[in-house]
């Protein structure tokens, strides 16, 4: 936060008194399907916050200017825009549906007064457009202020239409469809640096899109065997790197993170660089690949880090040592004797996303029973907190929370065999210069903020 | 944490978001210690002392059972998601080359069809035969091509089938008809197929139908027809399209038979 004296963020999430802010969504006990959030996204200036759900519907939110008669509505999201991205479909070919679910949404760098939004589902990638209008134009001389059009014999005189203001209207429309390009499920878009590419990963596949062009994509990275009898890994996540415009990652369902260099070849399935932490011989057991398998894989805004996400950890890693991970946190180790149980009820599977602090100080990432970690990277703590409507009183600092692994079970504690795993919480996003975070509990969207702000 | 007990005569519970005190979470955590635990452990009578757990290799069975089940499901399902079935089917990978280094790895031979004990698996009979256990004593079905169920000495029922028996045994009688050769069988047999190869690594064929680049004609037509006939919903027209043979197979899927699939799943 810029005024927090000597410029720049403050320190990360243990030095912050987390407060509860808003909570967005329906109360009900029955979630509609529909309606559970699948991607969370703050754009560049931290304006604007983006949510997808399983309906196929974009959300967004838009922080309200600072107020001084108001100041207890500073920094408030209230929603700007709601419009439906994509529809269910049916592929006639395979006899599958398509589902509108939203994978994910990438905010582009805003360039004019419109903002720009890349939403994708399972197959096609969509530009949205979103524009505000503010004023309209009155006195047409080929029509009535109804619409209706005119005699164009009764037309006597000309004039000039004038522009007067109404109602704020903010309007979403859909400027580009990138389809067709992706035969396996799309669970990966980010946009480049140069703000004019992007790319699209699937489970087998990445390709280059630029913006403007919808009817041609270039294939960047194939794992695909030649035989899919011998497929064996897969491609979960994939990034450009912040800055440097040639460079992207993608991690596998082994837990190996590839490092990319479009500058090499303009197929990449050579790597530049390779990441992959040595297996624990220890604690080998017959979940131990699939434990490690990486959901998600963010560029520190540095540009100089990397972190993924396994099932039970956070590793975040330096770009320029491909051995092991700099730093190892974790999320719930206490479910590691309970891998046969996840696996039976597939929470196994789950896809935890992760992200850093605008400063990458500090870390977030979701766990069960409605649970967020964070962890401090200077100094070291970490902290669990829950995103409840019980702890939704405005500005109510969250209380830590702590999983009891055995033994007696201390008050306030929850025992392992007490949380709720239809509680999950798989998106999260941070504010990219202040401390406010937006944490998706299923078909709620909790946005908490640092006491300070 | 508390190890996980497992009492094999207890009735196991459905374990939909519960914590079975079967499940033998520790014991999948020492995979390499088994090594050693197996030579002094009495497989298959249970073990020597109070506490009822489970042998490793009971284990292991029921674990793999239950991966099996769940490739299966990844086949019934509208939109299989490939990273979760690649996963699953590693598992079993992993599970078949250690059971392939014990020599566990076997299968009884068929009474009459005089065929090698190792040509077929032993996977199928263990899944079926724990779901007919659980219904009582059956005669159990013929399940095509000579395979004679039989019983691997030693291995009683296995808990984690129990659970899923209702949607299963469906599948399983199905399955167990030499007619139906509608898109079950076809999945079940690549899916077991993949668990007979003696060069593990190659899960044959698993992921063959999710290859969408043979649009030719013959499997346009498939799926066309397949899903104008059967009315059915898009559940059944996955069945249609996991049936989807390579090109140059003129086979097209018995929609009789696939009517007769969707019958038995609709009483279920």
């Amino acid at each position: 936060m810029a005024g927090a004296g000597g410029g720049g963020c403050p320190a990360g999430g243990n030095d912050l008194q987390w407060c509860f802010s808003q909570v967005k969504g329906a109360v009900d006990e029955d979630v509609a399907e529909a309606d559970i959030i699948s991607t969370v996204e703050f754009n560049y200036s931290g304006d604007l916050l983006a949510t997808g759900d399983k309906g196929g519907r974009v959300v967004i939110f838009q922080r309200e200017q600072e107020n001084k008669s108001r100041p207890h509505s500073r920094g408030e999201y209230n929603v700007y825009s709601t419009f439906q991205s994509h529809e269910p479909e049916f592929d006639y070919l395979k006899s599958l549906e398509i589902e509108e679910k939203i994978n994910k949404i990438r905010w582009l760098p805003q360039q004019n007064a419109a903002h720009f939004l890349l939403s994708t589902n399972d197959k096609t990638i969509k530009l949205w457009k979103i524009s505000e209008r503010d004023k309209r134009a009155e006195g047409y001389n080929l029509k009535d202020e109804d619409g209706r059009l005119r005699d164009p014999f009764r037309i006597t005189a000309l004039r000039v239409p004038i522009l007067k203001p109404m109602d704020l209207m903010v309007e979403a429309s859909p400027r580009r469809i990138f389809a067709n390009a992706h035969t396996y499920h799309i669970n990966s878009i980010s946009v480049n640096s140069d703000h004019e590419t992007y790319l699209s990963a699937d489970d087998l596949r990445i390709n280059l899109w630029h913006l403007e062009i919808t009817d041609r994509s270039f294939n960047i990275v194939d794992i695909k065997p030649v035989n899919m009898e011998e497929l064996t890994e897969v491609i979960t996540a994939a990034e450009f790197h912040p800055h440097q415009c040639n460079v992207f990652v993608y991690s596998s369902s082994k837990g190996t993170i590839r490092l990319c260099d479009m500058r090499s070849s303009a197929l990449c399935d050579r790597h530049a660089k390779f990441f992959e932490e040595p297996e624990d011989p220890s604690s080998r057991s017959f979940f131990s690949e699939i434990i490690s398998s990486i959901s998600d894989v963010k560029f520190s805004h540095s540009g100089r880090y990397m972190m993924t996400r396994d099932y039970l950890s956070v590793k975040v890693w330096d770009l320029n040592m491909e051995s092991r991970p700099v730093e190892t946190h974790q999320v719930h180790e206490y479910l590691r004797s309970k891998l046969c149980s996840l696996y039976e009820n597939d929470c196994i599977f789950d896809k935890f996303e992760c992200c850093w602090s605008g400063s990458d100080s500090a870390i977030m990432t979701g766990s069960y029973n409605n649970f967020f970690r964070m962890f401090d990277r200077t100094t070291r703590r970490d902290v669990t907190l829950e995103a409840s409507r019980e702890n939704s009183k405005p500005r109510a600092s969250l209380k830590p929370r702590k999983v009891c692994t055995g033994g007696k079970r201390k008050k306030d504690e929850i025992s392992v065999d007490s949380l709720d795993f239809n509680k999950k919480i798989l998106h999260t996003a941070w504010h990219p210069a202040e401390n406010i975070i937006a944490v998706a509990a299923t078909n709620n969207l909790y946005i908490f903020q640092d006491k300070v702000n | 944490m508390a190890c996980c007990v497992s009492d094999t005569s207890a009735t196991p519970e459905p374990t939909q978001g519960a914590w079975p005190h079967r499940c033998p979470g520790t014991m999948f955590a020492r995979g390499l210690k088994r090594k050693s635990a197996e030579d002094g452990e009495d497989v298959e009578g249970g073990l020597a002392g109070t506490q009822a757990t489970p042998s490793y290799s009971l284990q292991r069975q029921s674990l793999l059972d239950m991966s099996l089940v769940k490739l299966q499901l990844c086949h019934m399902l509208v939109e299989p998601n490939l990273c979760r079935s690649v996963l699953i089917a590693n598992t079993v990978r992993q599970i078949q080359e250690e059971m392939t280094q014990d020599g566990t790895w076997r299968v009884v031979a068929p009474q009459a069809a005089g065929r090698a004990p190792l040509d077929r698996l032993v996977s199928t009979e263990i899944l079926c035969r724990s779901v007919r256990e659980q219904e009582g004593e059956r005669p159990a079905p013929d399940v095509g091509d000579g395979r004679m169920p039989g019983l691997v000495p030693g291995l009683s029922a296995v808990p984690s089938a129990q659970a899923l028996r209702s949607p299963q045994s469906s599948l399983w009688e199905v399955d167990s008809s030499r007619e139906n050769r509608g898109g079950f069988q076809k999945s079940l047999d690549q899916i077991f197929e993949t668990l007979e190869s003696k060069t593990p690594g190659s899960v044959e064929e698993l992921f063959s139908d999710v290859d969408s680049s043979y649009y030719d004609l013959d499997a346009v037509l498939t799926g066309m027809v397949g899903s104008t006939q059967s009315g059915h919903g898009s559940g059944l027209q996955a069945f249609t399209s996991a049936a989807t043979p390579p090109p140059g197979s003129s086979c097209r899927s018995d929609l009789g038979e696939l009517d007769h699939a969707v019958e038995i799943l609709v009483e279920t």
